[in-house]
């Protein structure tokens, strides 16, 4: 063989070692450095039903239902009373979307109180309709909406405390009152842009 | 002249008028030449401002939400929007902004249009709430048979404020009566509330004027500055009169300007800027005159400069004087003209109630009431415009306090009544009370 040859299929040989050393080296943070949309999915879903659960037991049902100190009101301002926990979900919602537009979510339902929160997506009508058959289980999507497209989370959204039933069963406005105790009432619905 | 004298001519000609032009653009200054630019006429919220195009317009970016938000967002705020920016910043209705952008603030309140601008500025058919909601005659059987264009025009629905208008509040105040039985607007007391804050401040015993000694006090324009509500709360002459910080803090002004008053009437004086009192100075304009007016205004008044101290003088801060006297002083339209014998200035002359009467300032610049640690400070919003159109915004922050709500949105809707200034009772009736409380009792739940 050559000289060039020989030159050619040594560096050859040495910028693999090296590249596949750089492999080696980066293979352990290649592993976990990415999420999948998924997983942070469910790990904001994680969170938002966290602190929507405490606020509804340990805030509204117990103020108002147990100790009877003040009520929760849709209108809490003018009322003076606490907000509802939908809410203090959707204003949780908005300033997250103020602050980091890579996701957003909203609570929705087959049996909406405000009839502007029912699916409106295909995603999120099939999604709800999946969350409400079996508790356990969550609805996963992907779909385009305005040019961008999604992947849609949706999560069961169950009945936690006696506030949570006792409104909605009583409400003017919401179309259905036989909700009990640990009822999916509607669905939390997660969108992450993947491009 | 030879072709190529044309030529030089020619091209010195377009450069000579283009730098000119441009010149004209890009600088703020409000020259006749200016205005020849303006593509079409300004709406009547914004034609004093209308030389300043860089309040609206970001150059080769358009006209911006911050743009409008810089001057309406704290009415936007105070009104809880019905429709805000982040309804439509949610993916899930992206349907919707596609059939009309409500991202932006100029899809629906396009200036420099004047063939196409409705009231209040905005620029699309009456019936653009049908885009979204088409649903409604399926979700509201009583709905049945209303006009497309009579949403928002009715007295029932506004776009952006409904806080007089929501279900819930006509249900809480249905069946009330066309009067209270106890019609009260609230009382200022801004010394007992600066008390109650911690900040009492200490009437002088005796005006002994505290400026300095090379000032030269012409009694004359002083007068009985000692009997002011000012120097029952300590305010001597130095609180107004000298700079207190920046660059000339120390100095002596005998003409002080605003922001002497910003210290402790903060509130009052960003209403102002904010009004169309006071809207040319806040964008670096000159002051507002009653000859540049769009309304129509008294000749006597045409050159005066529009300040705080245009309606409650120097050194004679009668405000109640003020709340009447200092409007008509200008103001001369319609409604204006016949507010002295209407019923409500006939309230003034009762002599069996405290400080009785409904002046101009009572509707126009009215008193709301704020939180401010712990305690309730009265203020007065001094821009009329915030609780003008639509008027159902003046239910709240006027009409109630006296009214019941149920003949203040009838009289609200009644146009002839309002131009009458109140002589008579509203005629027309706006449903929504019974409506709302038609759906309480209709539906079991």
């Amino acid at each position: 063989m050559s000289r060039l040859t020989a030159s050619a299929a040594l560096a050859a040989a040495l910028l693999t070692a090296a590249a596949c050393g750089r492999t080696t080296n980066a293979g352990t943070t290649a592993d976990t450095a990415s999420v999948t949309p998924q997983q942070m999915a469910d790990a904001l879903h994680a969170v938002m039903e966290a602190d929507r659960t405490v606020y509804t037991r340990m805030v509204v049902n117990r103020l108002q239902n147990d100790e009877k100190v003040i009520k929760a009101s849709e209108h809490w301002q003018d009322d003076k009373a606490l907000p509802l926990p939908a809410q203090m979900f959707r204003m949780g919602a908005e300033m997250a979307a103020q602050k980091n537009a890579n996701f957003s979510y909203a609570l929705l339902s087959q049996w909406p109180v405000n009839t502007q929160n029912v699916p409106k997506t295909d995603a999120e009508k099939a999604g709800l309709e999946f969350v409400a058959g079996d508790a356990k289980k969550n609805y996963y999507a992907e779909e385009m909406l305005g040019g961008t497209k999604y992947f849609t989370a949706v999560y069961p959204d169950v009945a936690v405390a006696p506030a949570c039933v006792n409104c909605h069963n009583s409400h003017k406005d919401s179309p259905r009152s036989d909700f009990k105790m640990g009822d999916v009432m509607g669905g939390v619905v997660v969108r992450i842009p993947i491009g | 002249m030879t072709r190529s004298g044309y030529w030089i001519g020619w091209i010195a000609l377009v450069t000579v008028s283009s730098a000119y032009l441009a010149a004209v653009l890009t600088t703020d200054a409000t020259t006749g030449m200016k205005a020849m630019l303006l593509p079409g006429t300004t709406t009547a919220g914004h034609y004093q401002i209308e030389l300043t195009c860089g309040s609206c317009h970001t150059p080769f970016g358009g006209v911006s939400n911050d743009a409008c938000l810089r001057c309406h967002g704290d009415e936007l705020t105070a009104a809880d929007d019905s429709h805000p920016r982040s309804k439509f910043m949610d993916p899930r209705n992206a349907s919707l902004v596609a059939r009309l952008d409500a991202r932006q603030c100029i899809t629906c309140h396009r200036e420099h249009a004047p063939e196409m601008t409705r009231p209040m500025g905005v620029t699309l058919p009456d019936d653009y709430c049908w885009t979204c909601h088409a649903e409604v005659g399926r979700e509201r059987p009583s709905h049945a048979g209303m006009t497309f264009d009579s949403c928002a025009s009715a007295g029932c629905h506004n776009y952006h404020d409904n806080t007089a208008l929501y279900e819930d509040f006509l249900v809480a105040h249905a069946n009330e009566p066309a009067v209270l039985a106890r019609p009260r607007a609230p009382g200022r007391a801004l010394r007992d509330a600066l008390g109650a804050m911690g900040a009492a401040p200490a009437a002088l015993p005796r005006l002994a004027s505290d400026a300095p000694a090379h000032i030269a006090i012409d009694q004359s324009r002083v007068g009985a500055l000692e009997t002011t509500s000012h120097a029952r709360a300590g305010v001597n002459c130095t609180a107004c009169h000298v700079v207190p910080s920046g660059d000339e803090a120390g100095q002596w002004l005998d003409r002080p300007g605003e922001r002497a008053c910003d210290a402790c009437h903060g509130a009052e004086v960003k209403g102002f800027f904010a009004s169309r009192h006071g809207m040319r100075p806040a964008s670096g304009l000159a002051r507002m005159t009653p000859a540049a007016a769009r309304l129509p205004m008294k000749k006597a008044a045409q050159e005066r400069q529009l300040s705080c101290v245009s309606c409650h003088p120097a050194h004679d801060f009668d405000t109640r004087r003020a709340a009447v006297d200092a409007c008509l002083g200008c103001h001369d339209d319609q409604h204006s003209r016949a507010y002295i014998g209407s019923p409500h200035h006939g309230l003034m002359t009762r002599t069996d109630a405290d400080r009785a009467g409904v002046t101009c300032a009572t509707c126009h610049l009215p008193r709301l009431t704020t939180r401010v640690n712990g305690a309730d400070i009265v203020t007065v919003q001094h821009n009329p415009n915030a609780n003008l159109r639509p008027n159902e915004k003046m239910a709240r922050t006027a009409c109630t306090y006296c009214h019941g709500l149920g003949f203040s949105l009838d009289a609200l809707a009644d146009r002839e009544l309002i131009a009458r200034n109140f002589r008579g009772t509203p005629v027309r009736h706006v449903a929504g009370i019974e409506m709302a409380t038609k759906r309480t009792t209709e539906r079991p739940n």
